[in-house]
């Protein structure tokens, strides 16, 4: 069952389910930054609407800087800002920021401790028509080997805004998620937020698996968590908003009682969430996982619903995975 | 304000300046590795800015409203920390950790290691945007500081160059200043049989940029150059500064090999033999 103590989205499972891209709430928590801190200030590579920061530009043009299509220039003039006070969001296509501008992102903001939160836009394979070349999934694994960043890959656009206002309360480098389609929103207003938490969605009795999901396809772990309850096979569902730093003591709590992971993400799953889980069980207590995610391709154009089905992202893929960690634990 | 040099304070600046550069011989040599060309072709420019141009406090390296200068080209830093310590930043004894294990002084300067240097830098070409961002927080907290930036004509050749050079013309950033080597070496051989950057004036200018040139060498030329640079509103300023690569040490200049290579300790003391030599025909000219 859903978990009573995070207000979810009631109507989660309802065919009309409310559709809204997390970029949205990366817009809507820059609009909001704007008005309470006013060392906050956004810079943009060309992509100043579909990065969704036209509405902090409009309310405040002298905090917001236009660098062109230059990403490299970008990081390294926000690091610059970072180190003399200023707190810089910079947002473009993930694919170009961080994956373009990796190394200037690397000497500039990371090593250099400066202030700045990169916002990747377009991630994973439900950025569709554009392809791969727009289709960041490689961005969690570029970014996670970095020493001191934060990765947060919020489920939804309001934890985006949530997650895009909190990631202020820390004065080092951030790296946000986010995506270009629509997707479900799970959470409401009401549901809490704290940066490095990981939060049990799905809940059951004598749980047989624990599905740790990050970003959108937590809705299709937790549409495969109803069918597997019908089914009688019981699972947990625990959204990973935070990749790095791992909430490691709840990630080994929520495994305890399974013994048997699946981890789904829309990326690679070379480096990304389950690489990341996978580190932390081998050393901890290993345990049996599969890995729902890319596997070691790029992807194509199409809509995002042909892309989850064909690359094996979505429900069916999910449910496959459950049934199979499961033999192999028993085995 | 930068005041105007007078006879007294130049002759001054320019022991200084052959001081740095036998500093920067020992410290190579204890190193056992680094480069030797850039940062004595640099000891004039850096002795000028922290003995003369720079508004600062070796004794508060975090002060808000001080001068910035950041080093875009790095691997010139034994001239910084040189010049650094002997402004008062810290013991003079500490260059010679330069390089070795639990060291303030890496190999390319580290902000969080060492307050003062500024910024991280050593990967080429990402200098003058960190000067864009910090020049950028001055105008939106109305402070009166200024952002000078030291950068190669190698790093001329990084595509990250232009793009900042476009952006900070389009945001008119008068006070930032852009000091580039121009020594006419790179680590392959000259610039201009590696990848040619001239005419370099030229670019600068069509990018808009306020363009000037000088001997990188005389004291009183740059800091009337930089001063000359505080006058433009309009637009921020680039001064080509024509340096020797090795200057100072006879059989380093222009060449080349010496861009990435230290002395070894018969070449130290050849060196030091010279620039000692130097130091007092200096001293006699400015009698």
């Amino acid at each position: 069952m859903l978990n009573p103590d995070l207000k979810l989205n009631e109507h989660i499972f309802d065919e009309n389910v409310e559709m809204v891209p997390t970029r949205n709430g990366f817009g809507d928590g820059l609009e909001k930054l704007g008005e309470i801190n006013p060392n906050v200030v956004v810079l943009t590579a060309d992509l100043e609407e579909s990065t969704k920061c036209e509405k902090f530009a409009e309310k405040y043009p002298d905090r917001f800087f236009e660098c062109g299509v230059a990403e490299q220039n970008m990081a390294a003039i926000a690091a610059g800002l970072g180190i003399s006070g200023k707190i810089a969001f910079i947002a473009s296509y993930a694919t170009f920021s961080p994956g373009k501008n990796w190394e200037t992102i690397r000497t500039t903001i990371i090593y250099n401790q400066s202030n700045v939160k990169i916002a990747g836009h377009h991630s994973g394979i439900v950025t569709g028509p554009d392809g791969a070349t727009h289709q960041a999934t490689e961005d969690i694994a570029i970014t996670r080997a970095w020493p001191g960043i934060s990765i947060i890959v919020p489920c939804d656009a309001l934890e985006a805004k949530k997650a895009t206002i909190a990631s202020v309360d820390i004065n080092t480098p951030v790296y946000l998620r986010f995506t270009r389609d629509k997707t479900p929103t799970m959470t409401t207003e009401q549901t809490p937020f704290a940066l490095g938490k990981i939060q049990t969605f799905w809940t059951s009795q004598k749980p047989q698996v624990t599905i740790f999901g990050t970003g959108h396809l937590l809705y299709y772990a937790l549409l495969a968590a109803t069918e597997l309850e019908k089914e009688g096979t019981n699972v947990f569902v625990a959204n990973v908003s935070t990749i790095k730093p791992l909430d490691e003591k709840a990630l080994i709590d929520l495994t305890s009682g399974s013994q048997a992971v699946v981890t789904v993400e829309d990326h690679q799953i070379t480096g990304g969430l389950g690489g990341a889980i996978a580190e932390l069980l081998a050393k901890t207590k290993p345990t049996p996982i599969e890995f729902v995610g890319l596997k070691d391709t790029f992807a194509e154009s199409g809509s995002p619903k042909d892309l989850i089905e064909k690359y094996g992202l979505g429900k069916e893929s999910i449910k496959q995975a459950v049934k199979k960690v499961i033999s192999r634990k028993n085995s | 304000m930068i005041e105007e040099l007078h006879e007294e304070k130049l002759q001054d600046l320019e022991e200084k300046a052959n001081q740095i550069r036998q500093l920067v011989i020992e410290t190579l040599l204890e190193a056992g590795s680094g480069h030797s060309a850039g940062p004595l072709g640099m000891a004039d420019i850096f002795c000028s800015f922290y003995f003369h141009i720079l508004n600062h406090d070796p004794k508060r390296p975090d002060w808000e409203d001080r001068d910035r200068l950041i080093l875009s080209n790095g691997h010139i830093c034994p001239v910084r920390y040189v010049t650094m310590a002997l402004a008062g930043y810290f013991p003079l004894a500490e260059l010679k950790t330069l390089r070795k294990i639990n060291s303030r002084l890496q190999g390319h300067p580290h902000r969080t290691a060492l307050a003062g240097v500024e910024t991280t830098s050593g990967p080429l070409g990402e200098g003058i945007s960190q000067s864009i961002g910090v020049a950028l927080t001055a105008k939106l907290d109305k402070k009166n500081y200024r952002v000078y930036c030291i950068a190669s004509d190698g790093e001329q050749q990084e595509g990250n160059t232009w793009e900042a050079a476009m952006f900070a013309a389009k945001y008119k950033l008068n006070n930032l200043t852009l000091v580039i080597d121009r020594n006419n070496i790179q680590i392959d051989g000259f610039t201009e049989n590696v990848m040619p950057l001239e005419p370099l004036k030229e670019k600068y200018t069509a990018f808009n940029w306020e363009v000037k040139e000088v001997d990188g060498h005389n004291i009183k030329a740059f800091v009337d150059t930089v001063r000359e640079a505080h006058a433009i509103f309009e637009k921020p300023t680039v001064i080509i500064a024509h340096t020797i690569p090795g200057k100072g040490v006879d059989f380093m200049e222009k060449d080349f090999k010496w861009h990435g290579k230290p002395p070894n300790k018969e070449e130290a003391a050849k060196a030091l033999a010279e620039l000692r030599t130097l130091q007092g025909k200096i001293q006699s000219e400015h009698q």
